[in-house]
């Protein structure tokens, strides 16, 4: 607006260099912080990132279903959460009510330990996600389907609705209680320190060596089952026929209709496999986590949505970076810049990527006004 | 208009009547405080819920930060009137006005300067004008601090309980400017994100400020704000005639606005962004004048809501409870007024004092079982709201007659 | 079809302002008592809800059983507050105005206690509550006390004195205080220990907050770890210690873990806490009659062992109906006077109330050793 300098003011709008500076600004301050504390404490600084890749890897467990059910549906599928809230209590119940996680040694004592737990640990995976697959389709024909031709908030409401059902139904004393329950792990932790004088197993209660990085095997499962989810969704999606027929139904319900692909079954599926990961999310959080209550699916279901969001909704590999974003930046953010405003700076994060990628890192630009 | 329309007369002649025949009711005690309470919070939601229908109902954006705008007028309403009657200082009213003042008048002047700039992104605009309000805001603490000795005396010259009310009718007022002018603010980038992207983003505005009145003590620097432990001492100055008032000249307002040409501008966004911008509508100037009316009006009724209970705590502003409105509004019958203010006493009363009075003992916990289930049913008989798009005469939309054949049917439809 | 369910709902609302006019004269001198029970049975945290509800249920029916109470029978009227402002003051109104309420025990959270108290002041009700510790409960804004309210736990700054007492007495002198910055419970009692700690000479050598909503603690543990502190103070409640304290295990914290009463419960996780302190109002091993009656009761109803919520609770309504007692007459103005010179022997101590409506009781220190609480050293106000 200085009449002096046209164009440098002329640059300076049409290269939007006000919002970036701002923006750049912003990203310095906090880069700084981060900085300094690299160079103050590194050993310090990467047992936090390792944290942040720990929490990440959880979020994605769970932003994957969230991402899937959108990205085919278009529904926010507000009661995510607490389909993961019921796969973690259906674990828990499988594990102390029928010792699933031991069946193999009941059937044939002899085997070592190590097989007998991971076999019954899958298996017990195996029966959430099944629970919850199936509550996702009995949720989806009662609450979703009838729903299908409406406004797309009449779905959203019921979703909600669903959701403070599962949560309240959840809470009464004869379903699961509203205590908070401590989960009771099948596989024992057991925590490494890693230095570069070598690896040692910490036992309970003594300090690490000095220098040193911990990692749990609980974390390892949880970076290895999510990585395998993952590519086991990528696979579905992209290479199987019914990964075809859902990104069909994805792009156009009505011509996928047209096309011989029964769409209701497609959707249901979709909804159960969306669930399935959810139980299987469920069951690896309480591990990590050790304590169930009916309420923990909220938090966690937000979370794992926003990081969705932040990486492309409806995009699996977007989830993924997303959800890993948002374990650093919530790790990081404690550590270095505020405890109090560690929530708040996630989510100015996933603002300021939006203000910058309107749809997401990965996302695909919006095809209809939804 | 010098003669009113017979509907006009109706409408103003029925609440009126509503009015009285509830105050009597209140008066004589036929209706105690339990009722009297239920009303007013219902009264409030109306408020916040025509402001979300305003924005997403009628406009088509789909926000979830209507709770954080209603957090906001709340807690500006709440200081100031605190400040007046327990410090017994004006401080907080006239730097809130001040503020409110010059950053509205900068606002207004960067607006039609910068409108004229082509090409200018919003994001830059959001810089500019964020630069000007803060510094704008930091000038009026310091002109406020000098001007408060002369503004306290002259209000403690008039009745107390007068200038009780003085004061607590513009905090309500100017919190709500305050809430309008921060979402013009956070609007103006944001809304140029797609409809579920705007979702979340607002979202995360709610919970930004959930988190920041958790801390207002300690990070924001309010004490008598106490953060997570909750604001007391708060008049408790809502009568059910303030709530009334309000709700009849929110209700008016919307109804004048939706039958001018900026109405049918605004409903035009949400019908098809593409055909209004061939028409030469300024899609992202409705979308921006949308937003702040709405929020404003979520400010109001967080201003009017902070001096019921005269006590505030950050988790009545908790993301979940953002729903609410939402609910309400689609209850309710998106885009239609009548059907919000119906939805939103029916939600308190029902939520509230039915479901309170009619659960057998022993059964308190079924509470929030009921309530969904109750929410599920009628979504599913009622996919487009209890009143679907009815609307009682008065607010009926008068549109040019000949195009009259798709109204009201929300866009997302089946998308 | 909108038509009908417009005309149902009015119908409803219709129907039980009805119900509430007509219902009102007939509550009024009936031949019981009637007590209110506001517990959070939704929203966030049921479960203490639940225990509230329990223990206050368990003492009517205990003064029932004894022939109640000024010759009449106890009537208890629960409703739900959620934890949250509005819902309380809504049920704080209802049993006031619609049940014709004169006693309230209740709410558990200082953010519903707080309006509730409000309310209950302005009507007469005497309301006690269980378990909020925010000083605002029973004080005015301007300073006064507010006549008809009064708490049954300890407040804040008491057990913070105690807890930092006890770890310099153990010869500790570094400390790392976490705390819920949602909660005043927690955030209270991290003031009154720092403080305490401090001017005994003790550090503070970090002070880290969270949210109730989080699980997540690698962060803020890895801070402690890294602090080495000496002691850890964590003054939260049972789940939330549950939580950190099976993670700090993994993160390599050496610190002893020392909180409050919000330990206090059977579903604390031993094995995470082993080696931690916390303070209490009383200890299960305690001899007197009244705890191990209490204990033994508890569990025979409920199956379950009692956790300090249910404890105060039973506790609260107890103080109550002995203060009715004392002023031989249903009248609240007699109630909340018999209410404050009342010395009652409760099962967290013998209690009495000082000028701003807080009991004063003895803390006693239990220390998490083997998988079992035991009593490891008492301390008197």
């Amino acid at each position: 607006m200085n009449p002096t300098t046209p164009s440098l003011v002329q640059q300076v709008i049409q290269k939007r260099w006000l919002g970036k500076a701002f923006i750049l600004l912003l990203t310095l301050l906090a880069a700084w912080r981060i900085v300094t504390a690299l160079l103050e404490n590194p050993t310090l600084f990467l047992q936090q990132v390792v944290n942040g890749l720990q929490l990440g890897f959880v979020y994605a467990l769970i932003a994957l279903g969230y991402t899937m059910v959108y990205g085919i549906v278009r529904l926010i599928n507000f009661a995510h959460g607490d389909v993961f809230m019921v796969g973690a209590f259906v674990s828990y119940y499988s594990i102390t009510r029928f010792q699933l996680h031991t069946w193999l040694a009941r059937l044939a004592p002899g085997l070592p330990e190590g097989v007998v737990l991971v076999i019954g640990a899958l298996t017990v995976m195996a029966v959430s996600m099944a629970a919850c697959a199936i509550l996702a389709i009995v949720i989806e024909r009662v609450a979703y389907k009838p729903l299908r031709n409406a406004p797309r908030i009449s779905a959203l409401i019921t979703a909600i609705g669903v959701s403070f059902f599962l949560e309240y139904f959840a809470a009464l004393q004869f379903v699961f209680s509203p205590n908070f329950i401590t989960y009771k792990r099948p596989i024992q932790v057991v925590t490494w320190a890693i230095s570069p004088n070598g690896i040692t197993t910490l036992g309970g209660g003594n300090a690490p060596p000095e220098g040193s990085i911990l990692f749990s095997n609980i974390a390892l499962i949880i970076i290895l089952t999510s990585i395998a989810l993952m590519l086991g969704l990528q696979f579905i999606v992209k290479q199987t026929r019914i990964g075809k027929a859902m990104r069909t139904v994805a792009y156009d319900k009505q011509t996928a209709r047209l096309m011989g692909i029964n769409a209701d079954a497609i959707i249901s599926i979709t909804f159960a496999i969306g669930a399935a990961l959810a139980g299987a999310a469920g069951m690896l959080y309480a591990i990590a986590f050790p304590q169930i209550f009916f309420w923990m699916g909220i938090i966690p279901g937000l979370k794992a949505f926003v990081a969705a969001v932040l990486g492309g909704i409806g995009s699996i590999p977007g989830a993924f970076i997303g959800a890993l974003i948002m374990g650093q930046a919530e790790v990081l953010s404690a550590a270095y810049i505020s405890t109090p405003l560690r929530d708040a700076i996630a989510f100015s994060i996933l603002i300021i990527v939006l203000l910058v990628r309107p749809t997401g890192i990965f996302g695909e630009p919006e095809r209809e006004k939804a | 208009m010098n003669k009113m329309s017979k509907s006009t007369l109706w409408f103003l002649g029925g609440s009126l009547l509503v009015y009285v025949v509830l105050q009597t009711l209140v008066s004589t005690g036929l209706l105690n405080s339990f009722w009297n309470t239920i009303i007013r919070l219902g009264g409030v939601m109306v408020i916040v819920s025509i402001g979300l229908n305003l924005i997403y109902g009628i406009n088509g954006q789909f926000s979830l930060g209507q709770w954080g705008f209603y957090a906001i007028g709340a807690y500006a309403a709440a200081d100031v009137t605190y400040r007046w009657s327990v410090n017994k200082s004006a401080d907080g009213l006239v730097v809130l006005m001040l503020a409110t003042t010059l950053s509205a008048i900068a606002i207004l002047w960067l607006h039609k300067r910068l409108s004229k700039v082509r090409g200018l992104d919003s994001l830059s605009a959001f810089t500019i004008y964020l630069t000007a309000t803060v510094l704008l805001s930091a000038l009026s603490v310091q002109i406020g601090m000098a001007l408060t000795p002369v503004i306290t005396s002259l209000l403690t010259a008039l009745p107390a309980a007068i200038a009780m009310q003085i004061v607590y009718l513009l905090a309500v007022l100017f919190s709500a400017v305050l809430a309008a002018e921060i979402s013009y603010l956070f609007g103006l980038p944001i809304l140029a994100l797609g409809s579920d992207y705007f979702g979340i983003a607002t979202l995360g505005f709610t919970i930004i400020v959930k988190i920041l009145l958790d801390n207002s003590d300690s990070l924001l620097g309010f004490v008598e704000m106490k953060g997570a432990r909750g604001m007391v001492g708060i008049p408790k100055l809502t009568s059910l005639f303030w709530v009334f008032i309000f709700i009849v000249a929110v209700v008016i307002v919307t109804r004048n606005l939706l039958r001018s040409s900026y109405g049918r501008a605004i409903l035009s966004v949400r019908e098809d962004e593409i055909a209004a911008k061939a028409m030469g509508i300024d899609i992202a100037e409705y979308k921006v004048i949308a937003f702040v009316l709405g929020s404003f009006f979520a400010g109001l009724a967080g201003g009017l809501y902070a001096h019921i209970n005269g006590f505030l705590h950050p988790d009545t502003f908790n993301f979940i409870k953002s729903f609410d409105p939402m609910i309400v509004i689609v209850f309710g019958g998106l885009g239609s007024i009548t059907g919000t203010v119906f939805a939103s006493f029916a939600w308190a009363l029902v939520l509230e004092g039915v479901l309170r009075l009619f659960l057998p003992e022993g059964f308190e916990t079924w509470r929030f079982v009921v309530y969904p289930l109750l929410l599920l049913i009628i979504m599913l008989l009622r996919p487009k709201g209890i009143l679907g798009d009815f609307e009682i005469p008065f607010l009926r939309q008068v549109l040019p007659q000949p195009r009259k054949k798709e109204q009201n049917t929300p866009a997302e439809a089946n998308a | 079809m909108s038509k009908r369910l417009f005309s149902i709902v009015a119908l409803l609302v219709i129907a039980s302002m009805a119900l509430s006019a007509c219902g009102a004269p007939a509550a009024g001198g009936g031949d019981t008592i009637k007590i209110a029970v506001l517990a959070p049975l939704s929203g966030p945290v049921p479960t203490f809800g639940v225990s509230t509800r329990d223990g206050a249920l368990l003492a009517i029916e205990e003064w029932n059983a004894k022939g109640g109470v000024l010759g009449k029978q106890i009537e208890a009227v629960v409703e739900d507050s959620q934890c949250t402002a509005d819902p309380a003051v809504n049920a704080a109104n209802k049993v006031i105005d619609q049940d014709k309420v004169h006693y309230i025990v209740g709410e558990v959270c200082s953010k519903a206690s707080i309006p509730v108290s409000e309310i209950a002041e302005q009507k007469g009700v005497v309301q006690i509550s269980p378990t909020s510790t925010n000083p605002s409960v029973t004080i005015n804004p301007d300073g006064s006390t507010k006549g008809y309210i009064f708490r049954a736990c300890f407040i804040d700054p008491f057990q913070g004195l105690v807890m930092a007492k006890f770890a310099l007495g153990q010869g500790k002198t570094t400390a790392f205080i976490m705390f819920d910055q949602g909660n005043d419970y927690v955030l209270g009692l991290a003031e009154a220990f720092e403080e305490a700690f401090v001017a005994g000479g003790g550090t503070v050598v970090g002070k880290e907050s969270y949210t109730a909503q989080d699980t997540d603690f690698s962060a803020i543990l890895t801070k402690v770890a890294d602090s080495q502190a000496e002691v850890l103070f964590l003054p939260d409640y049972y789940n939330i210690v549950n939580l950190v304290a099976a993670q700090a295990k993994e993160r390599g914290v050496t610190a002893a873990i020392m909180g409050g009463d919000g330990w206090d419960s059977s579903d604390l996780d031993l094995a995470a806490a082993e080696g931690g302190f916390f303070s209490n109002h009383y200890s299960a091993e305690d001899t007197r009659a009244v705890v191990q009656d209490w204990v033994k009761r508890y569990e025979a109803k409920y199956g379950a062992k009692p956790d300090a919520l249910a404890t105060l609770a039973y506790d609260a309504t107890n103080l109550l109906i002995a203060a009715i007692e004392k002023a031989g007459k249903d009248d609240p103005a007699a109630v909340k006077d018999a209410l404050a010179a009342l010395q009652y022997e409760a099962v967290s101590g013998t209690i009495t109330f000082d000028a701003q409506h807080n009991p004063i009781k003895s803390a006693v220190v239990m220390q998490v050793k083997d998988g079992k609480v035991v009593f490891a050293e008492s301390i008197a106000p």
